[in-house]
């Protein structure tokens, strides 16, 4: 049996999203066409919109789909900087994804973006104070700050209403990548917003629906050039005949999220000063008892990121002396499915940026190992990693720095 | 598994021959070209998803393991530290000593692994007291034997090389079609792959700050200039740019690069014939032999691609040479003289199709005595007005 414990890459999909996918693709109709199908089709997408928009507490036109999480930010960023300009300054956290760290370094390349990088605690918090200084350094050549609401590898929650409040204060739009913490922990645009948010990015596959589609929230303040032209759907933001299935699917999944069983929003009301769902509350219980038991199979394993204000779903490690690459190997023999940090081209290992980006060495950075929890996660599977564990770190302690320069 | 057709068939054939067979990509550069550049055999993105769909196609789980900070220090920078040191090195051999058959080895076998199979054209075989030895493959044009020279004993007995027997290249082309591997076409790498574009010297120049110095005959006459002499080999003849002819009105060639007073010196073809080379740094491929001291005949390859030539071999001390006590090279004389030999070369000594052992060439005597001439034609030489032993 396979243990899967990598839900932050992605996480299986809802059998109910499943089933609503397979029946919307068989629905013929354009969403823009004007006859009775395409009526049906743009009920059926609008629909879906509204449902989407309620799990982010935002309005249905401020939701822009896209074709990934990536997309959205890619949009978050480079349409708002466009649509700043002459403004070059971009404030940006280091250990973004690089979704982000991608997108700003290539307007700095192209488009000549001036960079400025605000950094990170060793927790893996952003710096107000210095983000603050950076915003003070003339505020009217800034462009957007851009800020991740939850860390993807470490689980660390950003104090993105923080960000944005300073930001606000000079009329600076934020941008905030959620697409680790939607579905994870509360993501309210609407208080966002009053905070000084401008824009959200998610991703609906990160939450049980599908891969291929994505949303921006956009606020209705906010202008972006979009980055694809055509036919002028959704606003003229992003062009393309809108993928009705996807959001119908995507709209299941994030109905789940607002669901009074899951719940990081809809209880929100209630239990925001607990700051969990029920759903939350459980995933919360197994990512502690991840590290508990972590603690006692392998003492000399670091926990990363914030301890307590992180991701209910995530439990991040170093272990030292190994390679992350030999612990997963080792754990994937186990049939336990982790990860070593965010996945990443063809496969090719690097040391972690965000443990880099929060103060830690190269060789620190590179016995990492990533435990991600949904859904599907139950006490049986964090048992099983914890079983398997002790034999995997055994032998990738022995395999040790082996692919390293030896005496470093 | 390089994403090449060798290595994919190899793996194949070890799946088949009922190993528990895991696919392993080594990554050995940070910077991966991308899919626009394309495929180089080995070490680019595209060709790490190759070897993924081959291990796919076989139903084997496949990794990537990184060995970037090793290649850097142990392959890249020795490249770069041997030729500023005026030797000719060879990477691929490299690699095969320090990553392949050691790191990734060491790695593989405190991993849980028995040995590493490669889609290397080589055999291996053992004899009667079931010692592993090292042999050329059956394709001959396609033997790799050379640059597997460099394995200990040890080494060897971890090695799988399931290519070893197969014929022709072409074999194991129409074996990766009809097993349904993309690759079964893909062309042949041949390029140092840390080299993206093959400009050797181009690469070398950026690295080895070039510094014009001094072109000299055997006897230390200068000739002319050049801009830096790590962009000559032994051998060359093209760029030298030297004004006048030879007293002769012979071509000249490169026949020593010295990095140290960064000069390069030049003679005619027939000096280059290298009578003897010696090296300290050998090593055995499997067992030792019994008596290496004892005079033994042998062939010696000096490139992957040269023909090996009859030679007689032995360890002889150097220690009235050196000052130091105990210490030993092996010296190999061919039966006729070798063309294009350059320290920092490999030497790889066989005998019958087996390995028996390499060295690294650190000495070479070349078969034409030096006749100190005068360099009429060039204006009054001052630098270096000594005569100069060649390649001593």
């Amino acid at each position: 049996m396979v243990v899967y414990l990598d839900h932050a890459a992605t996480t299986p999909m809802l059998p109910t999203a499943i089933a609503a996918y397979a029946e919307a693709m068989g629905v013929v109709g354009n969403p823009a066409s004007v006859h009775s199908q395409g009526q049906n089709a743009k009920r059926m997408l609008e629909e879906s919109r509204e449902i989407v928009a309620a799990s982010l507490g935002c309005d249905p036109i401020e939701v822009v789909f896209t074709g990934s999480g990536t997309e959205a930010i890619n949009l978050g960023i480079k349409g708002v900087y466009w649509a700043r300009a002459p403004r070059q300054r971009i404030l940006v956290p280091g250990g973004e994804h690089h979704a982000t760290l991608d997108t700003v370094e290539w307007l700095a390349q192209h488009e000549g973006a001036v960079v400025e990088w605000i950094p990170l605690d060793e927790q893996g918090r952003i710096d107000l104070a210095a983000l603050a200084a950076a915003i003070a350094r003339d505020p009217l050549d800034i462009a957007l700050v851009s800020v991740i609401m939850a860390n993807n590898e470490v689980g660390t929650i950003q104090p993105v209403a923080e960000v944005a409040a300073l930001a606000a204060a000079h009329g600076i739009p934020v941008h905030v990548d959620a697409v680790a913490a939607y579905g994870y922990i509360p993501v309210d645009f609407r208080a966002l917003a009053t905070a000084g948010v401008s824009a959200l990015s998610v991703s609906a596959h990160k939450v049980g629906g599908p891969v291929g589609i994505g949303a921006l929230v956009l606020g209705r303040k906010t202008t972006v050039e979009p980055l694809i032209h055509g036919g002028g759907q959704q606003r003229k933001v992003r062009s393309g005949t809108q993928d009705v299935a996807a959001a119908v699917s995507f709209a299941v999944a994030a109905s789940v999220i607002s669901s009074e069983e899951m719940a990081p929003n809809q209880l929100a009301t209630q239990q925001q000063e607990e700051g969990h769902g029920l759903e939350t509350a459980r995933l919360a219980a197994l990512r502690d008892r991840v590290i508990a038991g972590v603690a006692r199979v392998a003492p000399s394993a670091v926990l990363n990121g914030d301890p307590a204000s992180r991701l209910p779903g995530n439990a991040h490690f170093s272990f030292p002396g190994c390679e992350g690459d030999s612990l997963l190997f080792a754990l994937d023999v186990a049939g336990v499915s982790v990860s070593t940090g965010s996945a990443c081209q063809a496969g090719v290992p690097e040391p972690s940026h965000v443990l880099r980006a929060m103060g830690r060495s190269e060789s620190e950075s590179r016995g990492a190992l990533r435990i991600t929890l949904g859904h599907t996660s139950t006490e049986a599977d964090v048992d099983a990693l914890l079983a398997a564990l002790p034999a995997a770190h055994a032998l990738a302690l022995a395999a040790g720095m082996a692919d390293r320069v030896p005496g470093r | 598994m390089s994403g090449g057709v060798d290595s994919a068939v190899a793996a194949a054939r070890a799946v088949e021959a009922g190993h528990e067979v895991v696919g392993v990509h080594l990554a050995l550069n940070r910077m991966p070209g991308t899919l626009r550049t394309g495929s180089r055999g080995c070490c680019t993105v595209e060709d790490s998803m190759d070897a993924q769909r081959a291990a796919n196609i076989m139903g084997i789980p496949y990794y990537v393991w990184d060995f970037s900070e090793r290649f850097k220090l142990d392959v890249v920078d020795d490249f770069i530290a041997e030729y500023a040191a005026g030797r000719t090195p060879n990477p691929c051999m490299r690699c095969n000593e320090k990553i392949k058959f050691a790191a990734l080895l060491e790695k593989a076998m405190a991993l849980g692994f028995d040995a590493v199979c490669t889609g290397h054209y080589a055999s291996i075989v053992t004899d009667a007291d079931g010692n592993k030895q090292l042999h050329r493959a059956a394709a001959w044009a396609k033997d790799q034997s050379y640059v597997l020279g460099v394995l200990t004993a040890d080494q060897i007995s971890h090695c799988m090389f399931p290519l070893g027997a197969t014929p022709t290249k072409a074999e194991v082309r129409a074996e990766a079609a009809e097993r349904g591997f993309s690759v079964a076409n893909k062309p042949d790498s041949y390029d140092i792959c840390f080299i993206p574009d093959g400009d050797t010297k181009g690469w070398l120049g950026e690295r080895v700050a070039p510094a014009t110095g001094d072109i000299l005959d055997r006897a230390g006459n200068t000739l002319g200039q050049h801009d830096g002499a790590v962009a000559f080999t032994v051998g060359q003849r093209k760029g030298l740019s030297i004004g006048t002819p030879a007293a002769d009105g012979k071509p000249r060639f490169v026949l020593e690069v010295r990095p140290i007073t960064n000069t390069v010196v030049v003679g005619p073809k027939e000096a280059l014939a290298i009578k003897e080379i010696a090296g300290n740094k050998y090593t055995w491929a499997g067992l030792a032999p019994e008596h290496p001291e004892v005079e033994f005949d042998c062939h010696v390859q000096i490139r992957a691609h040269a023909d090996p030539v009859p030679a007689v071999a032995q360890v002889v001390s150097t220690t009235s040479v050196t000052g130091i006590e105990g210490t030993l090279e092996l010296r190999i004389i061919p039966n006729e003289p070798l063309a294009g030999v350059a320290p920092g070369q490999t030497a790889v000594v066989y005998v019958g199709t087996r390995v028996l052992g390499q060295c690294t060439i650190d000495r070479t005597v070349s078969a034409v005595p030096v006749s100190v001439t005068t360099a009429s034609t060039t204006p009054a030489s001052t630098a270096s007005a000594s005569p100069v032993p060649v390649n001593a």
